[in-house]
């Protein structure tokens, strides 16, 4: 994303949001008319509180009409008489005093309810869409995961979402204000036609300026966050490389950098707030001029006859009333397109289709499980360039991702592995061995069932893994990785994976053994540590807990897929970074319990050593197999064993 | 007569219902910190202010904040004044309005029409004039603020650099990073929005009580009365809305890190298939945050309409208190009329400051942030006019060298030890035994607590920084790499040259300026030359793009190895006498091993190398091992000595080699 650094803006940027949708919407209609459907969409689904805010708006635009009548009428039916004849009118006057209280209230009453239950309406949409999200999230198959950038993701439970209800806020006061300008207007209508009129001409007036405004303000604001963005990619970098920056003295230079984008934004930020000064000053001169019309005008009609005193007062403050409508309006078709944006982005989320569950499911065999594997081929999926463009805040999904290195010229997607025919019995403990890039993360993969061959067969148990239920699955084949994801949790968590605490969760809530969880922590050596942790167990870890090193996360996750008893373990060269005389004790161990086909991903030779029988991958392809002994007459299994002696001194 | 509404015609929108327009700033949309020129999120920063949020005192802040930004205070007096004529505008375009009206009514019936078309050119001018000088003076504004807001964020991203190692290690990175972009947004959206209201309103407020009180000074003061209980109830209502913002905040972070959890850890939720532990928790999450939003919303909802409840008590005591003290008071009907005008006048502005009042406590907060940053005191400090270190191996010394991190114990004690030039060191020990301490104090990361270390005889607080980074070198375990190429990688190493201006048009990564030079003839044959000399020729060759191939975020298209393939290159092309190498402890794949070991091979020819070793192969190939244990360093010698020994070090060897050796000799258990 680097060459288009500049332009790309924040993930929450709706200019850059429409091109980064994989699968683009079906644009049907302008955006005013998604916008309709958008808004008929999210009010079905949370109607009542909805219907609640309209009623407050419409209160509170009654109310404000009431409220010029009022104090027009108190103006000459009070104030002047009681000056006039020298004594107050004293029934005019209560009945003057407790319909301002009561005009008071109802406009009071009306605001909070619909400001409150606007919000509602808002929020329990967003409440909604997030559900959905998480589900979505929660039930796509892997690969999908894999070619979506995280940050994106979680920009679209957190910014998008708020975004695509956004237009809910103003919505339920748009519809209030057409009660008020037809109050208006009609009262209008009834004092006088002509100046009516007169009055009526500051609509098109400002329809126009608004139409300007947002016209004129679109540019320059997209500027401002792609500047945002920009800002703070830099900031990102910059402090996440804090060490190199200083070790290299370039902290003047990344300064200049900074100061580039920082200048950068404010010049925008500047050209903003010049349009906005100007076409504020404008909007705020415009209704008084209008008052300054219609009071001149008004003055010659009450030298003609045509009203009165009372009656110009009236037609002012209710002219000012009218002036409101349409800077709602303007306001609320401002935030159309924006939240149109952000909900296109949901969609491409919501539109995914979750795979199908196998129905009826086939069961698997008791005891350790074989694997087949017949003629499985599997290249990557295309990944969208603009998908991954599209949000600086990308985290890679971690397994499988393509090396840009081995990868060659980027047009056709890369196969992986290549017709891989292979076989492991039950109970058999089997080495994969290959150089970088040669497949054995997606082999690992493919077996453990997180992502489908793009053709070819796999079975574990001799059943097809596409015919086995996915708790069953999980229950029975367990893949560490490499570089396992810890939940923010206590360990305990973390190694049992329970139910969160709370609602009750599947069938897989069965709670966990006490003897298990010992017996695993055991094997995978994460007792000797977690004892000398004050907490134990309970011990914290993620941001706010302890921070665990590469092979005590490595062993944490070692001991969750153990406390499974899984019948098929897969080990993607999961202890890599555990201390090499631990590492080797805890495959003895594992070695040792033989209720398990286990498959490891091995870089030592001494790991290597430990296996039945060793798989050499090669190409794409299961070049070898047979024992470490056996394999060395192979003359690139021999180079790499040697490069693995080297590297592992 | 009086028109309540005509005080909202005075001024845009309506300040009885202050969902006051302002385009491009949603309503609803406020201290939560959804506004709409939000950062992009970072689903690790977004918690990362465990600061609780004490209101800031404002005039405090303020203080210290004219005086961090000289910008502002340039041409304040100027700004108050032209703010203070847009007021007097916006009180007297009614009032002659009002007059107007008020006026025909007095002529006998007939309607003094030439009086009122005076009174609305007057009006036009007055409109007309306060216009320009409105926009003016928003103009003003936004530009020093904006100006300001731009230096102050460079600066605090400059001083953020300058704050040591030690520093950086103790603040999580999303706190730094907020200080530099959330904190400042939010100074920027009220610049935006907020700073005109407060120039403006006060003003418009002075004024109004101002020409009431000319009309008649008793009914000033019982309209007064009866607005004051806003400012308690204000002050209540503000303190639970903050509160419920910090809640807020909190229940979004909390969130979003349990959206994290259900993406981040896709893989592992499905290889266990535990969805239904994480979607509880999500399910969770999503609900403590509406109802946290809905605490807000209730506080949102009351704020904007006490100013409006109380106009409306100030109203109608001052109608009944008017009229029943008429003559008490010599009040006329049109006094009576201007007054209560007047009195709903005060309406807008009221509930205008009260809109912008939640605004202006999140950009306080923020401002402080930022001056407490910039208050954070400077460990390194850089010598005036210091020594430059001569070219070639560089030989050092550690005399009593102690460290700890300001906010814990110490990490090393008395560590003493002499370096002659040209020796290859490996320095080894558990985690968490100082090693990596010593290794970054060497490169003056951070400065020693007590002793010191000489380079070539100089202490190395004394030696100039350029020559230091030119000196000497550090290639980090991390291997981190700026988004850019490959030569922009190796190329951001270089250092200016002795003493003279910093290198002229070298653009930095992602300057838009002119990407080609990082390109050019001289310097990709340069960094050809360097990758070459370290025998990584293939290596380039067989990148995609060579070396214009694009590195991904943090040199994330690369494996850990091939970034510290980079990073060599990167220091063969400064030539440095010392080279301090902290080895990588995840796995390295052998053919990019045997890569990385060749090319710090010849790297490491003619300099002093300093390795904090991983590795056994590392420790035996060194001239001097250095062996660390909390934090003192216990041993040190050449490496047979040390296995012979039978201390710390011949431990650590028989790990070594029982894991390696046993494996080699195809040993099963």
């Amino acid at each position: 994303m680097a060459q288009n650094g500049q332009t790309t803006g924040t993930a929450g940027s709706a200019v850059d949001a429409a091109p980064a949708s994989p699968s683009p919407a079906p644009e049907v209609g302008s955006t005013t008319r998604q916008g309709l459907r958008l808004i008929r969409e999210l009010v079905r689904l949370h109607p009542l509180p909805f219907v609640v805010a309209v009623t407050g708006a419409a209160l509170y635009a009654a109310a404000t009409v009431g409220s010029t009548i009022v104090l027009g009428r108190l103006t000459d039916d009070v104030i002047f008489p009681t000056f006039e004849d020298g004594e107050i009118p004293s029934d005019a006057l209560g009945w003057g005093v407790a319909a301002v209280a009561a005009m008071t209230f109802l406009r009071v009453t009306g605001v909070v309810t619909r400001r409150y239950f606007a919000g509602m309406t808002s929020e329990r949409n967003q409440r909604t869409l997030r559900r959905r999200l998480g589900g979505q999230y929660l039930s796509l198959p892997l690969s999908w995961h894999q070619r979506t950038p995280a940050g994106q993701l979680l920009a679209h439970a957190d910014n998008d979402t708020e975004m695509s209800t956004e237009l809910l806020h103003p919505l339920p006061f748009s519809l209030g204000v057409v009660f008020l300008a037809v109050f208006s207007a009609g009262s209008l209508l009834v004092i006088d036609v002509w100046l009516a009129l007169v009055a009526f001409l500051i609509f098109p007036a400002l329809t126009l300026l608004n139409r300007v405004y947002s016209r004129r303000i679109e540019g320059p604001a997209a500027a401002v966050q792609a500047s945002v963005g920009h800002v703070s990619t830099i900031a990102h970098e910059s402090f996440d490389g804090a060490l190199i920056v200083k070790t290299l003295g370039r902290a003047e230079a990344e300064g200049r950098r900074f100061d580039g984008a920082a200048q950068r934004l404010r010049r925008h930020r500047v050209t903003v707030g010049y349009v906005r000064a100007f076409f504020e000053v404008i909007m705020e001169a415009l209704p008084n001029l209008g008052i300054v019309v219609v009071v001149v005008f008004g003055t010659y009609r009450i030298g003609a006859g045509a009203i009165s005193r009372g009656d110009l007062v009236q037609v002012a403050a209710l002219f000012t009333v009218l002036a409101l409508p349409m800077r709602v309006l303007g306001f609320f078709l401002e935030m159309v397109p924006p939240s149109v944006v952000s909900r296109r982005r949901l969609e491409t989320v919501f539109r995914q289709p979750v795979p199908p569950q196998p129905d009826p499911p086939t069961p698997l065999p008791a005891g350790p499980l074989s694997v087949a594997l017949r003629g499985v081929t599997f290249r990557y999926p295309t990944v969208d360039p603009a998908a991954l463009s599209a949000d600086h805040g990308a985290v890679t999904a971690g397994i499988a991702a393509p090396i840009v290195t081995g990868a060659g010229p980027a047009e056709a997607p890369p196969v992986v592995l290549r017709r891989v025919d292979l076989t492991i019995e039950p109970g058999e403990v089997v080495a994969l061995v290959g150089s970088t890039g040669s497949g054995k993360s997606t082999l690992c993969s493919l077996v453990s069932g997180l992502i489908p061959p793009s053709s070819g067969a796999i079975e574990v148990g001799g059943v097809p893994l596409s015919a086995v239920a996915e708790p069953e699955r999980a229950a029975a084949v367990a893949l560490v990785f490499q570089e396992s994801f810890l939940f923010a949790d206590t360990l305990r968590a973390n190694v049992e994976l329970g139910p969160a605490p709370g609602p009750p969760a599947g069938p897989l809530a069965e709670p966990i053994d006490l003897g298990d969880l010992e017996r695993a922590a055991s094997i995978a050596h994460v007792d000797e540590f977690i004892e000398r942790l004050p907490a134990g167990w309970d011990t914290l870890v993620g941001e706010r807990g302890v921070t665990l090193s590469g092979g005590q996360r490595q062993r944490v996750a070692l001991a969750r897929a153990l406390v499974r008893q899984p019948r098929l373990l897969i080990l993607d060269d999961a202890t890599s970074a555990v201390d090499p005389r631990i590492e080797l004790r805890i495959l003895e161990a594992l070695r040792a319990t033989k209720s398990t086909t286990t498959l490891i991903v091995a870089q030592r030779v001494s790991t290597i050593a430990l296996a039945d029988r060793v798989l050499y991958l090669a190409g794409g392809r299961i070049a070898a197999s047979g024992t470490h002994a056996e394999l060395l007459a192979d003359p690139g299994y021999r180079a790499l064993a040697e490069a693995y002696e080297v590297a592992g001194r | 007569m009086t028109i309540d509404e005509l005080s909202g015609g005075a001024r845009p929108g309506d300040p009885g219902d202050p969902d006051r327009l302002t385009p491009g700033g949603p309503p609803g949309l406020d201290a939560a910190g959804t506004g709409e020129a939000r950062p992009p999120v970072d689903p690790l920063a977004v918690d990362d202010d465990d600061e609780l949020e004490v209101p800031a005192k404002a005039t405090v802040v303020l203080r210290r904040g004219l005086a961090a930004s000289p910008e502002l205070r340039r041409g304040l007096l100027a700004t108050a004044l032209l703010g203070l004529t847009v007021a007097v505008g916006r009180l007297t375009v009614p009032v002659i309005i009002q007059q107007a009206l008020d006026r025909p009514t007095r002529a006998d019936g007939s309607p003094d029409t030439s009086f009122v078309v005076v009174a609305a050119a007057i009006a036009l001018a007055v409109i007309l004039t306060s216009a320009v000088l409105g926009w003016f003076t928003q103009r003003r504004l936004v530009v020093r603020a904006e100006e300001a807001i731009a230096n102050l964020r460079t600066r605090a991203f400059d001083h953020i650099h300058r704050l040591s190692v030690a520093d950086h290690n103790e603040t999580k990175r999303g706190v730094l990073v907020a200080r530099v972009t959330s904190d400042a947004e939010a100074l920027a959206r009220f610049a935006q929005w907020g700073l005109f209201s407060w120039t403006v309103n006060p003003a418009l407020i002075l004024g109004i009580a101002g020409v009431m009180a000319v009309y008649s000074w008793q009914l000033t003061l019982v309209v007064l009365a009866a607005y004051l209980p806003v400012v308690p109830l204000m002050s209540w209502i503000q303190k639970r809305q903050l509160a419920a913002y910090d809640n807020l905040r909190t229940r979004v972070a909390e969130m979003l890190s349990a959206f994290s959890e259900a993406v981040m850890g896709a893989a592992v939720i499905r290889a266990y298939g535990t969805q239904g532990r994480t979607s509880a928790g999500l399910e969770r999450a999503i609900t403590r945050r509406y109802r946290a939003r809905m605490v807000a919303n209730r506080y949102m909802a009351m704020v904007f309409v006490v100013g409006d409840l109380f106009g409306a008590v100030a109203l109608a005591s001052a109608l009944a208190v008017g009229l029943w003290q008429r003559e008490a008071w010599g009040l006329e009907a049109g006094s009576l009329v201007a007054c209560l005008f007047l009195a709903t006048m005060l309406n807008g502005p009221i509930a205008d400051l009260a809109e912008t009042m939640d605004q202006t406590q999140t950009a306080t907060a923020g401002w402080r942030k930022i001056l407490d940053l910039l208050d954070r005191p400077i460990d390194v400090v850089e010598p005036v006019d210091g020594h430059h270190l001569d070219p070639g191996p560089i030989g050092f010394e550690a005399v009593g060298v102690g460290f700890a991190y300001r906010h814990g114990d110490p990490v090393l004690h008395d560590v003493s030890i002499h370096i002659p030039p040209g020796t290859k060191v490996a320095v080894v020990g558990a985690t968490g035994s100082g090693k990596t301490t010593f290794a970054k104090l060497l490169c003056r990361l951070a400065d020693p607590v007590s002793g010191r270390i000489e380079l070539n005889g100089v202490d190395l607080r004394s030696v100039d920084p350029d020559s230091r980074h030119r000196s000497v070198r550090m290639v980090p375990q991390d291997g981190f790499l700026f988004d850019d190429t490959v030569a922009g990688n190796v190329l951001a190493g270089r250092v200016r040259s002795g003493g003279g201006p910093a290198l002229a048009g070298v653009p930095t990564p992602h300057s838009p300026a002119d990407p080609g030079s990082w390109s050019g003839d001289g310097d990709d044959g340069r960094v050809r030359a360097a990758f070459a000399a370290l025998g990584l020729g293939w290596w380039v060759d067989r990148l995609p793009n060579g070396l214009d191939t694009q590195v991904g975020e943090r040199g994330e298209n690369l494996s850990v190895g091939e970034r510290q393939l980079v990073a060599l290159a990167r220091a063969q092309l400064a030539d440095p006498g010392l080279l301090v190498l902290d080895e990588a402890t995840s796995a390295v794949d052998p053919e990019t091993d045997q890569a990385l070991t060749t090319a710090l091979r010849r790297l490491a020819e003619g300099r002093t190398l300093v390795s904090v070793a991983h590795r056994l192969s590392t420790a035996e190939a060194a001239d001097l091992v250095l062996v660390f244990e909390a934090g003192r360093l216990v041993e040190h010698g050449p490496h047979r000595e040390l296995v012979a020994r039978g201390g710390v070090y011949t431990g650590l060897h028989r790990a070594w080699i029982g894991n390696t050796r046993r494996g080699g000799g195809g040993q099963a258990a």
